[in-house]
């Protein structure tokens, strides 16, 4: 019989370890999903994994995907940390990417560097705003900021949703529910002429690194983690709660807001409905599977954004739903969350007792 | 205004209402043992297609209802795994059973986005349904309305009055007692789990086999988590949640009204659309404002993970 027995102290192998089980296990719960949907699963294995990065240009867009998850997943880790469970990161992004598109549009037609460096920081502030909503209200009223953010993202939905039929519509686009064309001094400089990553990339890179300074060199970052290792330790070491709820929620915040700045100023290059493809919610899927770690973001970023990038695929040329990404993030998510037990258990077989 | 639209208004506000007190008093009784899933938004949508897919291909809805059902619970039993015998975090796994119910049933439901299915006929309860205005919405309803309340009923009778729902709370209070004057307590957090799954599936189901009744990718468009905040928002009692369900209704069909009348009104139809989200973040904050009456009620080991050292 299989029994789980109690490990003296945490395993550090194990804490590596079980994100790559939930690797393995998402890959083979997908040869079997294939399977089960009539398909050939080694066919739809290099068609979801190999084809999306056969070539430099699969690899840019990789790279060009993986940055909105980088810009969110560093965010919502620095309050992760801290058991502050900001989930509206969804939202956060939406409101981001609006504010940097309110500026994009009052600034149209004008030219120089002042158009972009706005829309980052109105961006940012969008994001911060709407992340100050729970923050405000936990801080305040201690109400439950998961419910509060996700509500939150469904307000942002309906805003964007309302701007885009209304006073942000393009005069010259026949109704149609999206913002003009940003202009070349509201976009990102390309990185080069081949294909669409962007400087955001280069920000992104810049924020893992930041990121962690942050949580592993600084002071708050400190508390942080105390924080949520032990709330007890922390209150009695007199950290302030409250002031590590703000900074949880608010680096989430900026972070999801400028990475919908450079969604709507990189490869949509106008304000639409469908600013976000979930980046919010799968930011907090990197976010566990990277163990809250920068140097994880970066690849499970990466292993995300091939999974977006494979949903493509699987929808152009194996006539599967693009959805079947999502499957794939929330079976990783699952499997890791399952796994993480052989962090703290052992699995040893054991004779069961007569 | 006249009776007919006081009563229409009557009539659309307990159905509105009653998917989220199906799936909020499936919610209560996992949380009352001390168990949080936050995945009844995807436990829902899991529910919502899983139905509408079975009603169309045999034509029964009370089989797709069944299907909701068992599409709930298997979903539930999935989060109990990980959070019961594997010990991972609640929330998280919460979270990710959310993302993965709203992404499987997007990828199943794809084919079914053109399908329609035909209105299933209310049942009427000859003489009551003659009463004015409140006649009509009490007893001219759904089956699944009628079913709503013997679930209200069955379930406060449960938790209060019966032994197993004393044992139950137990659980939840101390499981550490439960466990040591030997009560199951792991196959008793399975259980009420998979019951919370099992209702917020028939939750799903009546969303798109009653409902709409139709499936569109997203349907379930939040009713899972305002579900989650309408168990808090009512300190875990059963009748409280009633209440607040159908508040919750009236809110939704309210802004429905003012959208589809010409009352004068020149509002973007987002911002009606938003109030059923803002309405429950000012009911959670105008119930956690004051923490005892959250922490009295509270199931004391909500959301801790619990393992027999035996």
């Amino acid at each position: 019989m299989i029994r789980l027995e109690r490990r003296p102290e945490a395993s550090q192998v194990m804490s590596y370890a079980s994100p790559l089980i939930a690797i393995v296990l998402m890959l083979i719960g997908g040869l079997l999903l294939f399977a089960f949907l009539g398909k050939n699963p080694l066919e739809g294995f290099k068609v979801f994994f190999i084809n999306p990065i056969s070539d430099w240009y699969g690899v840019s867009e990789l790279f060009l995907k993986a940055t909105p998850l980088m810009l969110i997943a560093v965010g919502l880790a620095v309050g992760f940390r801290a058991n502050v469970w900001n989930i509206g990161a969804e939202g956060q992004l939406i409101v981001g990417g609006i504010a940097a598109s309110a500026v994009a549009l009052y600034f149209h037609e004008a030219e120089g560097a002042h158009v972009l460096i706005l829309m980052v920081i109105a961006g940012g502030i969008g994001g911060m705003l709407w992340a100050a909503i729970p923050a405000f209200l936990k801080t305040r009223f201690n109400t439950n900021e998961i419910l509060v953010s996700l509500m939150l993202v469904y307000v942002a939905q309906l805003l964007v949703s309302w701007l885009v039929h209304g006073p942000m519509m393009d005069p010259d686009g026949f109704n149609f529910p999206q913002s003009r064309m940003f202009e070349d001094s509201a976009l990102l400089p390309l990185l080069s002429d081949e294909n669409r990553l962007n400087l955001a990339f280069v920000f992104a890179l810049g924020a893992l690194l930041a990121g962690y300074i942050f949580m592993f060199r600084s002071f708050a970052g400190f508390q942080m983690q105390v924080a949520g290792y032990a709330k007890d330790a922390a209150r009695y070491a007199g950290f302030s709660a409250k002031r590590m709820i703000w900074i949880g929620l608010l680096s989430g915040g900026a972070m999801a807001g400028f990475a919908g700045m450079s969604e709507v100023a990189g490869p949509m290059g106008q304000l639409t409905e469908h600013v976000s493809s979930n980046y919010g919610f799968a930011a907090i899927i990197v976010a566990f599977v990277a163990r809250l770690n920068p140097v994880g973001i970066f690849f499970a970023s990466l292993l995300m954004a091939l999974l977006y990038l494979g949903g493509e695929q699987a929808q152009q040329y194996m006539n599967l739903p693009s959805s079947i990404s999502n499957v794939f993030q929330g079976m990783l998510l699952m499997f890791l969350l399952g796994s993480d037990v052989l962090i703290n258990y052992r699995v040893c077989w054991k004779e069961a007792r007569a | 205004m006249d009776a007919s639209i006081l009563s229409s208004i009557l009539f659309a506000t307990i159905v509105a209402g009653t998917p989220l007190i199906i799936v909020a008093l499936g919610q209560l009784i996992a949380e009352k043992s001390g168990v949080l899933n936050l995945g009844a938004e995807g436990m829902m949508a899991m529910g919502a297609i899983a139905g509408f897919a079975i009603t169309l291909h045999t034509g029964s809805p009370w089989l797709g209802v069944l299907a909701g059902m068992a599409a709930g619970a298997l979903m539930a039993f999935l989060f109990a795994i990980v959070v019961l015998t594997l010990m991972g975090n609640q929330v998280a796994s919460g979270l990710a059973l959310s993302i993965l119910g709203v992404g499987l049933s997007a990828f199943i439901g794809k084919p079914y986005e053109s399908e329609i299915l035909p209105t299933v006929g209310a049942i009427r309860i000859p003489l009551l349904a003659d009463i004015p205005i409140i006649g009509a919405p009490l007893f001219n309803q759904q089956a699944l309305v009628y079913l709503s309340w013997v679930l209200f009923g069955a379930i406060v009778w449960f938790l209060y009055r019966s032994r197993p729902g004393l044992v139950l709370r137990a659980v939840g209070e101390s499981p550490s007692s439960a466990h040591s004057i030997g009560y199951p307590v792991i196959r008793i957090r399975y259980l009420a789990t998979i019951f919370g799954g099992a209702m917020a599936g028939v939750g799903g189901a009546f969303l798109s086999v009653f409902y709409t009744p139709l499936w569109v990718e997203g349907m379930v468009s939040g009713r899972g988590w305002i579900a989650i905040a309408l168990v808090v928002f009512a300190t875990w009692r059963p009748f409280r949640v009633m209440v607040g369900a159908y508040l919750f209704g009236g809110v939704m069909v309210a802004q429905l009204f003012v959208q589809g009348s010409d009352l004068g009104f020149n509002i973007p139809s987002q911002f009606l659309s938003a109030l059923p989200y803002l309405a429950t973040i000012i009911v959670l904050v105008i119930i956690s404002r004051d923490q005892n009456t959250v922490r009295l009620n509270a199931p004391v080991s909500l959301g801790q993970p619990y393992r027999p050292e035996a």
